[in-house]
């Protein structure tokens, strides 16, 4: 966008920009009117050539706790600490999963009222803004950003898991379709497909992508409409007022950048694991399944194609290795139902939508349910994860999403995702099972989620059982490592915003700081032991950061509400 | 010799650019070449303005400024971007060409060993455009 102006060498003529009220952005909108400057409370200090642009306290404390915190860890020890944040993990989700279940229900229908009340009429950035990016650009950051590298491990691992396992996850308590390696008589095997295909979208669906949306939208109103600095704090605004400027914002701030970077770190350092052993297994190569060096490397790898993703800026580097993605994704998607049973697929994906339709009341309910297993160890731990994930995916959506009315943000972020995991989870998931109805216990799926459970297997096996397994399996892996590499990407770039104190054109210096630590916290850890005990620890931020979202709900429509519509 | 003058600013660091802008409208005054004056900001609030409009006004009043300091004609071109870090150069490109300069002049900072990791904007303006460029030290 370029605006040019003539100006005259006539000192009379000037205006005075300050004595001025704020413009409005791009056509009307609420601006707010603070006396809060972006960056007043930053720090320029001077590292060697490196000069910085810091947020004084956020950056020091953030990066403080984050070594204080791997530090212990590995002080007291992987196992004992895995012990403990795991415990607290298990105890949070055990004991809030109704809290969970009813702010996640919260969030689906704050999403789903904004979208059809007149709030949908607020556009992003102004009423006259225009959107910098492309539908298929847009969407395909969205996904690479949130959501790409769980779909690669749970699109066939989950459904799966639902139909097949014995270890009393069932959701709502069905039954399952193969017991003992003997498969169940046709309509219980239908009716526990549909139950598993059901229950999974379920966790991919309009929830996870509520949560996403919610925060989004939010930080996208608050910055392009409103004026404040892009940066979790700003949300709480209408809430906190000019306090969001102290304490209760540094430490919103704060927890973002922890969960983020825990959150990333210790998928980065699991998913190398799981990674190698994808490559072993495909590549027939034995050592590297397990080995702690090969998996470093891969860090090392991922790491080193994050940096120059992130050198090459938001436009050359995230967004082109996403759209790559997306079209690689497609492939692949295109492919599993092209060989496998193709029709069969299309008929079962209306029915899954329909069961997921159905049994979604059933499986959002709260209280008064006896599946455990399912509720509290799946259900409240995805809404733990997504939570605790949704500052980093909701800030970099909102940086993408200007220029859009809030309908259409609110289609395009919660409806559409939901139809593209419900088609995702359809195929994969889908085939995986059809599999095992087929072959049973000779089924490549079956062999790596019941018989044996390692779960990061479970795509290889499922695609083992059809033609060209070697090329679809090799491009599975390469997705899984771009979809790191686009996390690792478009989180550095969040938490770097976050921690200049919304500043998106802090000395490039910064990312590439925060990139090199996310690998270096994944690497640590990988060696030292104590990744899922930090996995935990950042899955537990999702409790506080629930209720956090719930004011954000509240903050959301009263800043909606403020503005003009078209 | 010289018929359209861009001068880079950053609103920012307006103190530091001060030779760079007293060497720019020498050039000016002596060719009597009009100067153009860029900036680029991001599309998120930033310490300079909330918005692109609001940065847009404050590039004009500062161009005005220049003018009636200096004694010479200017203009004012800002963009906006959504990761100007990184888009720096990319846009002074645009801007030359979309301004028709065939003068850059610019502020540059000390170099220092990260130069042969991010090398200096002014060098790569030099390389990829026809103006000529004048790097003030």
């Amino acid at each position: 966008m370029t605006s040019e102006n003539e100006n005259k060498p006539d000192p009379g003529a000037d205006a005075e920009p300050d004595t001025e009220a704020l413009p409005e952005p791009e056509g009307a909108s609420d601006v707010i009117e603070t006396d809060y400057e972006v960056g007043q409370d930053n720090i320029t200090p001077q590292i060697g050539p490196l000069g910085l642009d810091i947020h004084n306290p956020v950056f020091a404390i953030s990066a403080a706790v984050i070594i204080v915190f791997v530090a212990a860890v590995l002080a007291v020890g992987g196992e004992t600490s895995a012990a403990f944040f795991g415990d607290l993990r298990g105890f949070l989700t055990s004991t809030f999963d109704w809290f969970f279940i009813i702010a996640g229900n919260i969030f689906v229908l704050v999403c789903l009222g904004i979208l059809v009340s007149p709030l949908g009429k607020v556009r992003i950035g102004g009423v006259d803004a225009t959107p910098d990016y492309s539908y298929a650009g847009w969407f395909a950051m969205l996904f690479a950003a949130g959501m790409g590298i769980g779909l690669m491990f749970f699109g066939v691992l989950e459904p799966v898991y639902y139909f097949a396992t014995p270890w009393g996850d069932q959701p709502l308590g069905r039954d399952i379709g193969i017991v003992d390696g003997e498969l169940a008589d046709p309509a219980t095997i239908e009716a526990a497909r549909l139950t598993a295909m059901a229950a999974t979208i379920y966790h991919w669906g309009l929830h996870p992508w509520a949560i996403y949306a919610i925060v989004a939208l939010s930080l996208a109103l608050f910055a392009y409409n409103k004026g404040l600095p892009l940066t979790v704090r700003s949300i709480f605004y209408p809430i906190f007022g000019e306090r969001i400027w102290g304490w209760p914002g540094h430490v919103i701030d704060i927890l973002a950048v922890f969960a983020t970077l825990f959150g990333l770190a210790t998928s980065l350092g699991l998913g190398a694991g799981q990674a190698a052993s994808g490559i072993g297994f495909v590549f027939g190569i034995d050592w590297i399944s397990g080995n702690v060096t090969a998996a470093v490397i891969l860090i090392a790898v991922i790491t080193l194609l994050a940096l120059i993703s992130v050198l090459r800026g938001l436009d050359g580097g995230v967004k082109k290795l996403s759209e790559i993605n997306m079209v690689l994704a497609g492939v692949l998607l295109l492919f599993v139902i092209a060989v496998g049973p193709t029709m069969l697929l299309v008929t079962q994906f209306f029915g899954n939508l329909g069961a997921y339709a159905s049994d979604i009341f059933a499986l959002s309910n709260p209280v008064g349910r006896e599946d455990d297993g399912y509720r509290q160890g799946w259900t409240a731990f995805y809404w733990a994860w997504w939570i605790s994930w949704s500052p980093f995916v909701g800030m970099f959506i909102a940086r993408v999403s200007r220029g859009r009315s809030v309908r259409e943000f609110i289609t395009c972020v919660l409806l559409i995702p939901t139809v593209v995991s419900a088609i995702w989870m359809t195929v994969f998931g889908g085939t995986g099972i059809n599999q095992i109805v087929e072959l049973v216990t000779e089924s490549g799926v079956y062999g790596y989620v019941v018989d044996s459970y390692v779960p990061e297997l479970s795509l290889f096996g499922m695609l083992a059982d059809l033609p060209l397994a070697s090329i679809t399996s090799t491009l599975a892996i390469i997705l899984v490592i771009v979809f790191f590499v686009t996390s690792s990407d478009s989180g550095s770039l969040v938490i770097d915003t976050i921690t200049a104190g919304g500043k998106i054109n802090a000395p490039v210096s910064q990312r590439v700081f925060w990139v090199i630590f996310e690998g270096v916290v994944a690497a640590v850890l990988l060696i030292g032991g104590g990744l899922a005990a930090l996995q935990a620890a950042s899955v537990s931020t999702g409790l506080p950061f629930a209720i956090v979202l719930l004011l954000a709900c509240y903050a959301l429509v009263k800043g909606l509400m403020a503005e003009p519509r078209e | 010799m010289y018929k359209q003058i861009l001068v880079p600013v950053d609103l920012t660091h307006v103190d530091q650019l001060g030779k760079a802008l007293q060497t720019a409208a020498d050039l000016a005054r002596h060719y009597d070449a009009p100067v153009c004056y860029v900036g680029i900001t991001p599309e998120a609030p930033s310490p300079v303005a909330h918005n692109p409009k609001e940065f847009a006004r404050k590039l004009e009043a500062f161009g005005n400024q220049q003018a009636s300091d200096h004694g010479i004609k200017a203009t004012t071109r800002s963009y906006s971007a959504t990761d100007p870090a990184i888009d720096i150069n990319k846009t002074l490109k645009k801007a030359v060409e979309e301004s028709g300069a065939d003068l850059v002049v610019m502020a540059s900072h000390m170099p220092n060993v990260t130069d042969y990791i991010w090398p200096s904007h002014g060098g790569w303006i030099a390389e990829h455009s026809s103006a000529s460029v004048f790097v003030v030290r």
